[in-house]
């Protein structure tokens, strides 16, 4: 199979003046230009097959938007080469290429045309075109009236329906509500049945892995790693938790401090991802600096996209410490493991019974990993049986 | 695709006015009927100024509209270039393609004035024997205006005080030209004084010879005083001739400067 798009050597290297010298003053008087480089993308090769849905993941400011502003043909790179095949329909931004002073109506044949697509073409999208944005009301108020939202669903709408086959989408389908993300899903969904190229810049680690049949991570402009989406989003996982590690948030008037945390499997530390149905614990030590009476201590699992999936206290579960002077130990021993596939924070805290006095905060300091079960897509994991009997 | 771009602009322009277009159309009504009544009325110096003026301005009109707002169309348009693929050679064509349907409408407007006069007014009389001038001359203006234009829009991205630099150039150069005054004139002056060289640098403004050419395409000398420049009908053509051709060479020339310099377009924005 031939590739849609085959990205060879590509480097890109953006000057930053301290001031930009923009006047032809500047420009001679300075004679030669103070200017640092930074090299956004650096020696990128691979190549996205015809009929792929790729992700491009990575950090803030890891060069996925150049990237991609690359293969739109939008910047040019500065060593190396972007070779493409057929139309490429890019949504790069919310309202790009929008004119705020025309109407909706004239906007999309404006957006069109700059697709490649002739008036006549336009004219037998127009109505789909409408109707996917559902903005039949709107269609002849100027774009300056228009919500986020609304620009939004106007631009996609043109993108997947001047028949592109290559599409590029950086991070827009965050923006509306959750019927048109639905259907924004569904029509790539739809473009992955036909055949054609997808190009996907996201943050949104799990919807690469539901979404995509190949993933490249960049990391400073480097191709860190590029595979399957499971491989290169635990990639991106694990780099993460390096990187948080430094930074994980602490808080408190340290009355009671958080010796340390641990996630144990039995009463052994963790050394690895556990499988789904595994029981865990989480170990909390504590050290009283001065006497303080019935604290209560509490975690909380946040999963890879910071969606707050389960947490308890002592209070709650009835459990009381007592008048706390010194050092203790404490296990949250949980059930089996009711997840698939991914990475899940715990946050751990102790507080006053009241809970108007917070002794000591660890967020989101400790992490632990669930294995993918083979063959599962899902995130919940439940204990199945197959039963089979005689009719 | 460039069609739609030059729909947006002009809509763009007239978004929000009444009359929207018709102000184009308006502009050299007013310009004929002030000229037409101070010549009749007040008595101006050449009794057919107002044709005179009109014929030189509307091709100057095109010029400088094309010239000043290419400067800034690639700017002006940042979100476009920045965010949306396309050739980028649309924008500075939409530009003229924007001045050249005013320069198509308001001359429109100019011929119907001059047809009708002469066919109401014994005292008017076409021009016919000159008028072939007319479409070299604007094949002349039009290439080299688009060559221009070109360079400029291209160079005004980095280097931004072209744009005022460009308002500055285009004042004099309107001087420079024999729009609101009769090139004769200009011969008749230099010729013997001190400054005879500077009729030769005069005669290297490539707008000198496009104003010329429509002017002699359709203002009628009523005498030798006004004539309006030292040659004839023919060695005109060749002369505008020539200005198309080295026009050319210079689009090629700066075509090829626009081309290295947008790919670099979204970057410098």
């Amino acid at each position: 199979m031939t590739p849609a798009i085959e990205i060879v050597d590509v480097s890109k290297r953006f000057r930053l003046y301290r001031e930009k010298p923009t006047s032809l003053k500047q420009r001679l008087l300075s004679g030669r230009i103070r200017a640092e480089d930074f090299w956004a993308l650096r020696d990128v090769s691979f190549a996205i097959e015809q009929g792929q849905t790729f992700a491009l993941i990575g950090h803030n400011g890891s060069g996925k938007t150049t990237l991609l502003k690359v293969i739109a043909g939008i910047l040019r790179p500065t060593t190396g080469l972007v070779r493409e095949r057929g139309r490429i329909a890019g949504l790069l931004e919310l309202g790009a290429g929008f004119h705020t002073e025309l109407t909706g109506r004239e906007n999309v044949y404006l957006n069109a045309s700059f697709l490649g697509l002739s008036r006549r073409e336009t004219d037998a999208v127009y109505d789909d075109i409408v109707a996917f944005a559902e903005l039949d009301d709107f269609m002849d108020t100027a774009v300056k009236f228009y919500s986020s939202g609304m620009l939004v669903r106007l631009g996609f709408a043109c993108a997947v329906h001047v028949d592109p086959d290559v599409i590029l989408i950086d991070e827009v389908l965050a923006v509306g509500d959750e019927s048109f993300q639905a259907r924004c899903l569904d029509r790539v969904r739809t473009f992955q049945r036909e055949g054609r190229t997808i190009v996907l810049v996201t943050h949104a680690l799990d919807m690469a892995r539901q979404l995509c049949d190949r993933a490249v991570m960049l990391d400073h402009g480097l191709v860190h790693a590029i595979g399957s989406p499971d491989e290169v989003v635990r990639e991106m996982r694990m780099t993460i938790l390096k990187h948080d590690l430094e930074f994980a948030r602490e808080e408190g008037t340290r009355e009671v401090e958080i010796l340390g945390g641990a996630i144990l499997r039995g009463l052994d530390p963790l050394d690895g991802p556990v499988a789904p149905g595994d029981s865990i614990a989480i170990q909390v030590d504590l050290k009283a600096n001065e006497p303080v009476d019935d604290p209560v201590v509490s975690f909380a699992l946040h999963d890879g996209a910071n969606n707050f999936v389960f947490g308890g206290d002592t209070a709650q579960q009835g459990a009381t410490l007592g008048r706390l002077d010194g050092k203790r130990r404490l296990r949250f021993v949980l059930g089996p493991v009711p997840f698939t596939g991914g990475q899940y924070w715990v946050t751990i805290g102790v507080h006053s019974r009241e809970n108007d006095r917070v002794y000591h905060v660890q967020d989101q300091r400790y992490s632990f990993e669930v294995r993918q079960l083979e063959g599962g897509r899902g995130q919940t994991y439940m204990p199945v049986e197959v039963e089979v009997e005689e009719l | 695709m460039l069609l739609n771009l030059v729909r947006k602009e002009l809509k763009v322009k007239y978004t929000g006015s009444v009359l929207g277009a018709i102000w184009s159309l308006l502009n050299p009504v007013v310009f004929l009927a002030v000229f037409s009544f101070v010549a009749a009325v007040l008595g101006g110096a050449a009794k057919d100024y107002p044709v005179f003026l009109l014929a030189g301005l509307l091709p100057w009109n095109l010029f400088s509209a094309s010239l000043s707002q290419g400067a800034v169309t690639v700017i002006m348009n940042a979100n476009l270039v920045k965010k949306v693929y396309f050739p980028r050679e649309i924008l500075p064509l939409a530009t003229i393609g924007v001045a050249l349907v005013d320069f198509v409408l308001q001359s429109a407007v100019f011929l119907v004035f001059i047809v009708l006069r002469a066919a109401l007014f014994p005292g008017f009389a076409l021009v016919v024997d000159t008028f072939w001038l007319y479409p070299i001359a604007f094949v002349a203006l039009l290439l080299f205006t688009v060559a221009v234009t070109f360079w400029i829009s291209s160079m005004n991205v980095r280097y931004r005080d072209l744009t005022h630099l460009i308002a500055l150039a285009l004042l004099v150069w309107f001087w420079l030209t024999p729009i609101v005054y009769a090139i004769g004139t200009v011969h008749a002056n230099l010729e013997g004084s001190r400054y005879h060289w500077f009729w030769r640098v005069y005669l290297l403004n490539p707008m000198t010879w496009v104003v010329s050419g429509f002017q002699t395409a359709l203002y009628h000398a009523s005498d030798a005083s006004e004539k309006l420049i030292p040659l004839s009908s023919g060695e005109l053509a060749i002369c505008l001739a020539v200005v198309a051709a080295v026009s050319a060479l210079l689009l090629y020339g700066t075509w090829r400067v626009f081309f290295g310099l947008s790919g670099d377009f979204a970057e410098e924005l």
